[in-house]
């Protein structure tokens, strides 16, 4: 019993070494990180995403003067604009590249959207339409959708419990 | 014959009698574009997909080695071969169009040397005549199995590595005229418990440091002996850390020149997507083949030691959050008549 006792013991110690040899380099790893240049990412993102949504928003009074759109109903083709422009950009492999400059700028617009639903259908038509595209389209989109979708409902919930409480 | 712990050394001192190396278009613009024997425009390279590409790459450099070696693929009697794709496919689906008696290896971006020592191995304990050693990588098939679809605007992180696009191959045998291996040091896996995919060479620089260490208290030298040290791809970041870590360990480095092939092979100032340094199994095989061992051939310098490393993780393991082990392979080569 004791020589299991001794051997367990051991073990530990070395466990505990090996941790703190981990942690040790961790540290030393951390330090040689070249930092994230978080200013001036967010500042590209501010610029990129804004540009985004301006030229969004020309597109919507360009189809109200001249196309004869009232606001509301001019939402959807402006959309629809946005995601063919993004998906041409991502078929002739531009999008990528502005996206490493632009960071959370190039991806929280529709435009972003687009891009992760297209690059992947494109990065997997070599196994297919049906397992290739079809299976794939949605890799790194279908997240957005179902949280989008989880956070919907707990939304409506949230607001169909306020309403009952006897709010607005 | 096995000296020290993990090290073995070639008593006959196997000839690297032709190597040949193929790369894609961002290598061919690098500073050792005079160094390959073939560079492609197209990193489809006519073919429909990323992986049949890659397998291209490695045939050619497979095919190519064996005819610069004046030889035939039914001369050669084995070979070992592997890459980053699951289930190494690439170097598998190529042996299938060579039909040399094949050995597939794993040992992820530190192939290169691990299929250089074994071959080494069976030629001087007489198990071959002739071997081949032989790896490939490609930078959209890396992407897309290991990270995003390489057309997915994410941005990436300072730390990150960008992986090669190429193949190397080399012919080994005994006699004839060539860089020799005079010896290589198998290595263990060493986890310091970096987690983070974008940054290998922090997770790999203790496992190249270990190996290194190793090789030489096996073989009872110092740094001095070696006119040049190269690891693999740690890139700037594991390179910063290595240097650090063998101060720590007591390795006088300094005696020696050393430097990483994942430095050496693109222009940082010209090329800017590569952030770190280069990556994958062929960033320290084309390097070595097509610019070590030239420099070897024309007698300086005189020994050089290759520390190849590999990250083993998997896309799976690092989703389930699991840390990232790491290894490192060594070769010693000498210029002939050393």
């Amino acid at each position: 019993m004791a020589k299991v006792d001794r051997q367990t013991a051991q073990k530990q110690h070395k466990q505990q070494q090996q941790q703190k040899e981990q942690a040790n380099y961790q540290a030393l790893a951390k330090q040689n990180e070249p930092p994230r240049p978080l200013g001036t990412n967010m500042l590209k993102a501010f610029v990129a995403g804004g540009a985004i949504c301006v030229f969004g928003q020309a597109i919507t009074e360009a189809m109200v003067h001249w196309f004869d759109f009232d606001r509301k109903a001019a939402g959807n083709p402006t959309v629809a604009i946005l995601i063919m422009i993004s998906v041409l950009l991502t078929s002739f492999g531009v999008y990528d590249k502005f996206a490493q400059w632009a960071g959370a700028g190039s991806a929280v617009p529709v435009t972003g959207f687009a891009n992760a639903m297209s690059s992947a259908a494109i990065e997997h038509r070599a196994e297919g339409l049906v397992l290739g595209v079809g299976g794939n389209m949605f890799k790194l989109a279908g997240a957005v959708i179902v949280y989008g979708t989880v956070a919907a409902f707990v939304v409506g919930l949230v607001h169909l419990i306020l309403k009952s409480l006897g709010g607005s | 014959m096995r000296r020290g712990k993990q090290t073995w050394e070639f008593n006959q001192k196997p000839t690297i009698i032709a190597t040949a190396t193929v790369v894609g278009p961002d290598e061919g613009k690098g500073p050792l574009t005079d160094c390959f024997d073939e560079i492609n425009d197209d990193p489809m390279l006519q073919q429909p997909s990323w992986e049949k590409a890659e397998r291209l790459l490695f045939e050619r450099a497979c095919e190519l080695a064996i005819s610069k070696a004046g030889k035939q693929t039914e001369d050669i009697d084995f070979m070992a071969g592997g890459d980053l794709m699951n289930q190494i496919i690439s170097s598998s689906f190529a042996a299938r169009n060579l039909a040399i008696p094949y050995v597939g290896v794993f040992g992820a971006c530190s192939t290169s040397m691990l299929s250089l020592a074994i071959a080494s191995q069976w030629v001087d304990a007489g198990a071959a005549r002739t071997a081949l050693a032989a790896t490939s990588s490609h930078n959209s098939t890396a992407e897309k199995q290991f990270r995003y679809p390489t057309e997915y605007g994410s941005q990436k992180p300072p730390t990150a590595q960008y992986t090669v696009t190429g193949a190397g191959a080399a012919v080994v045998a005994l006699g004839g005229s060539g860089p020799r291996i005079s010896s290589a040091t198998i290595g263990k896996v060493v986890d310091m418990g970096i987690k983070d995919p974008f940054n290998m060479g922090a997770a790999m620089a203790p496992a190249a440091v270990d190996t290194i260490k190793m090789h030489l208290s096996d073989l009872n030298r110092t740094p001095k002996d070696y006119d040049l040290i190269v690891t693999g791809d740690l890139a700037s970041v594991g390179k910063t850390i290595a240097l650090e870590l063998m101060q720590q360990q007591n390795i006088p480095i300094e005696q020696t020149v050393y430097d990483d092939c994942g430095m050496m092979i693109y222009d940082f100032a010209k090329q800017k997507d590569i952030m770190a340094g280069g990556s994958g199994c062929a960033c320290s095989a084309v390097v070595t083949y097509g610019h070590l061992l030239t420099m070897l051939t024309t007698g300086k310098p005189k020994r050089i030691l290759v520390v190849a490393t590999g990250a083993l993780l998997s896309p799976l393991s690092y989703q389930q959050g699991e840390t990232i082990p790491c290894i490192a392979h060594a070769v010693c080569m000498e210029s002939e008549g050393y």
